[in-house]
């Protein structure tokens, strides 16, 4: 008799997902599906909607990433606008951005993930979490809350004049940089780079005990993909779409977004709102890629500055060259947040930084428009279609986490296989099958477009239907 | 000139004949929350926020169109009151839509000012989500017939002030809306002579600059003002 394992929803990510695991006759592990079962549907209800709205609108999709939305949506914009943004404009986004990556890292390594292999696995459930973590390792959990709130006051300083406004705007953004601003920043920047050292020091000196976990969480060949700038250095704002292999080999390069239909493809699958997008040229599911941390640290010929660049090298040897294991997601994501901060202090070295002009005015000259950034969790792309008095007439957006769905389904899959034999099913092994999910910071709020977070449910499914085993924690 | 003397909140208050509860009550320095009045043009009477009681007078009588009489007993902020001006405001929202988020009024609208001053927290009435449009036909404004209250405070401004007449209301009842020109696209309306009064006079985000986005909107009331003393009182500077 086939039996199912259901665990729902999945705590400590963004969002509502379950997950079934399928055990064969022999009780064991057969296939495991990530399914995410709610539905927001944003892209209907942005229609007749002027397209200016759309960075206001679209950055209510997330409560964790708005900025990442902001900037898609406002490349958007200054394409059916025509312009080019003034210089400042530019930077002053790409600070937003880099201030965005940091939080966004910060909360997924310190607060959501790092309780698994500091306090375990197998840990009280009640305590592995970031309180478990003030309590075990007080300092560590402080520093961490304190990087969070470097890139969340970087971002506040540029966009908070009022509450929740969409700052970046097509064909710029809406008010400069204080010299305040600027030197607050540089205050605090020191302390933000040694947070991060710590945190890399840490986990390089975990990793000896976590090779089973290297080995296990998703670890396939898949191809990556990415923005690299010139010459290939690590991107998150501008530059073009790459793909790469396993083995390092460049797939495609210079990918312009506007032709992303050309090389995405989406599946849809009956038993998940999220779509499975797949590279096109390789065909459903062969076009397997994954996108984020890992992948813009995989694809880039180095990060172009220099603490950073260190840190890639070893990150490569440690990896054996192309990281395909996505727990390597949990070492990018700090990667990352490293050169985010380097950049920082390049742009607020650039006496242009405060400069007033910041924002180009223009009509509507383009009735479709495409815009990509980097979210800290992967490519996004936003596609408007407008009427020639700039109403929407269609949008599409392709989230970083749908773009992840049949990674995460397959590592939840060999997650699953390793770790559960049999009928029982201790917290632990559930614990780790999350985690694999967790691994890719998954923002499901964003990518279905759904919101909320609930207790964990654990069901065990016959194949007549009739639960044969059912346990909650709340 | 005749003069009536009345009384509003326990207060002896004599304004002259002719005058309105509203404007008695602004001499006294009693404040009447109100939405579709406005300085400057002629009072409708249509958010029903300015309602008072008068002694003796079995029903809520709106300030801003109600004239003062001699002897007059007037409260302006009684439990009933309250309680029907915190109806009258959740009204106004459950009817249109009024997504403050992501409007470009946010922060500067006077009907959420309107619905912090009567305290409201949440409204009792289901939402009606009617399916209304947004018209940006317009080269440097739009109206979005979503966020319209129906104060007409455009159309009074539109007519008495700039001489236009390019707004009026169309239909009745639910179907009411704000309409331009002959319910054109008001880029097609040849009277409008694109002077910006209709978007200063706009309570909420219902008219706006084109371009704008989210919390966005200014309004320069005191260009209104401006135009209403430079036309009554010879007035011509600013
Ligand atoms: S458009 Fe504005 S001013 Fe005109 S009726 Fe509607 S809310 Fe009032
Ligand atoms: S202000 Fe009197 S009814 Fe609107």
């Amino acid at each position: 008799m086939t039996k199912k394992i259901v665990i729902d929803p999945v705590t400590r990510i963004e969002g509502h997902a379950k997950i079934s695991i399928y055990l064969n006759d022999a009780g064991e592990v057969d296939d495991a599906r990530f399914h995410v079962v709610e539905y927001r549907g944003f892209e209907k209800f942005c229609e007749g909607r002027p397209f200016t709205e759309m960075a206001g609108i679209t950055a209510r999709i997330c409560g964790i990433c708005p900025v990442s939305h902001l900037l898609a949506s406002a490349k958007t914009g200054d394409k059916i606008l025509a312009v080019k943004i003034p210089a400042t404009a530019e930077k002053l986004r790409r600070l937003m951005n880099l201030g965005q990556i940091t939080q966004s890292h910060a909360l997924s390594f310190f607060h959501l993930s790092s309780p698994d292999w500091l306090l375990g696995w197998d840990s009280d459930p009640a305590q592995r979490n970031l309180f478990g973590l003030i309590a075990a390792d007080p300092d560590l959990a402080r520093a961490g809350i304190r990087l969070r709130q470097f890139g969340q006051t970087v971002i506040e300083l540029l966009g908070a004049k009022k509450i929740h406004a969409a700052w970046a705007v097509p064909g710029g953004v809406r008010s400069p940089l204080s010299a305040g601003g600027v030197a607050w920043i540089r205050e605090r920047l020191p302390e933000s780079r040694a947070t991060v050292k710590m945190a890399l020091d840490l986990f390089k000196n975990l990793m000896g005990s976590l090779t089973t976990e290297i080995e296990q969480f998703g670890q396939f060949p898949s191809l990556f993909m990415g923005l690299v700038g010139k010459n290939g250095l690590w991107e998150h704002y501008g530059g073009h779409i790459r793909f790469t292999d396993s083995e390092g080999n460049i797939v495609a390069d210079g990918l312009s977004e506007d032709y992303y239909q050309d090389y995405l493809g989406e599946a849809v699958e009956k038993w998940s709102y999220l779509k499975f997008p797949y590279y096109k040229p390789l065909g459903y599911p062969d076009g397997i890629y994954r996108v984020g941390p890992l992948a813009r640290v995989n694809i880039c010929s180095s990060f172009g500055t220099s603490e950073a660049n260190k840190e890639l090298q070893e990150f490569r040897e440690r990896a054996g060259g192309v990281a395909t294991s996505s727990f390597f997601y949990h070492y990018a994501r700090l990667l990352e947040i490293l050169a985010a901060l380097e950049r920082i202090e390049q742009l607020i070295d650039d006496p242009d930084i405060t400069s007033q002009r910041v924002r180009g005015n223009a009509g509507i000259n383009q009735l479709e428009g495409i815009g990509v950034s980097e979210a800290p969790r992967g490519t996004l792309f936003h596609h408007y279609q407008v009427d020639e008095n700039g109403l929407i007439q269609k949008v599409n957006l392709i989230i970083a986490t749908g773009q992840n769905n049949l990674a995460m389904n397959k590592t939840v899959a060999q997650i699953a296989k390793h770790y559960i034999q049999g009928t029982e099913i201790t917290e632990g092994m559930l614990n780790r099958v999350e985690a694999g999910i967790r691994a890719f910071d998954p923002c499901l709020s964003c990518s279905t477009h759904a919101a909320g977070q609930m207790p964990l449910h654990v069901q065990l499914v016959g194949a007549d239907g009739s639960v044969l085993n059912e346990v909650y924690w709340n | 000139m005749s003069v009536r003397t009345l009384t509003i909140n326990n207060i002896p208050v004599a304004v002259e004949e002719g005058k309105t509860i509203l404007e008695a009550a602004k001499e006294a320095d009693i404040h009447i929350p109100t939405l579709c009045h406005l300085d400057g043009v002629s009072d409708v009477g249509a958010c029903r926020l300015c309602l008072v009681e008068v002694e003796n007078i079995n029903k809520l009588l709106p300030a801003c169109v109600t004239q003062v009489t001699e002897e007059m007993v007037v409260h302006t902020n009684t439990p009933k009151l309250q309680e029907y001006r915190r109806m009258a405001v959740e009204l106004i929202f459950a009817e249109g839509n009024h997504v403050c988020a992501i409007c470009v009024a946010n922060g500067n609208c006077e009907l959420q000012d309107a619905a912090i001053q009567v305290g409201m927290d949440h409204t009792r009435f289901p939402y009606r989500f009617p399916e209304r449009g947004v018209d940006v036909s317009h080269p440097q404004f739009g109206i979005d017939h979503n966020r319209c209250i129906l104060c007409t405070r455009c159309v009074r401004v539109c007519d008495e002030i700039e001489g236009a007449h390019v707004w009026d209301v169309a239909q009745r009842g639910e179907n009411c809306y704000i309409a331009s020109g002959l319910s054109q696209p008001w880029g097609e309306v040849d009277a409008c002579t694109s002077c910006g009064k209709c978007v200063d006079a706009c309570p909420t985000g219902a008219i706006f600059r084109q371009g704008t986005t989210s919390a966005e909107k200014e309004r320069d009331r005191a260009k209104l003002e401006f135009v209403v003393n430079a036309r009554s009182k010879q007035e011509w500077t600013r």
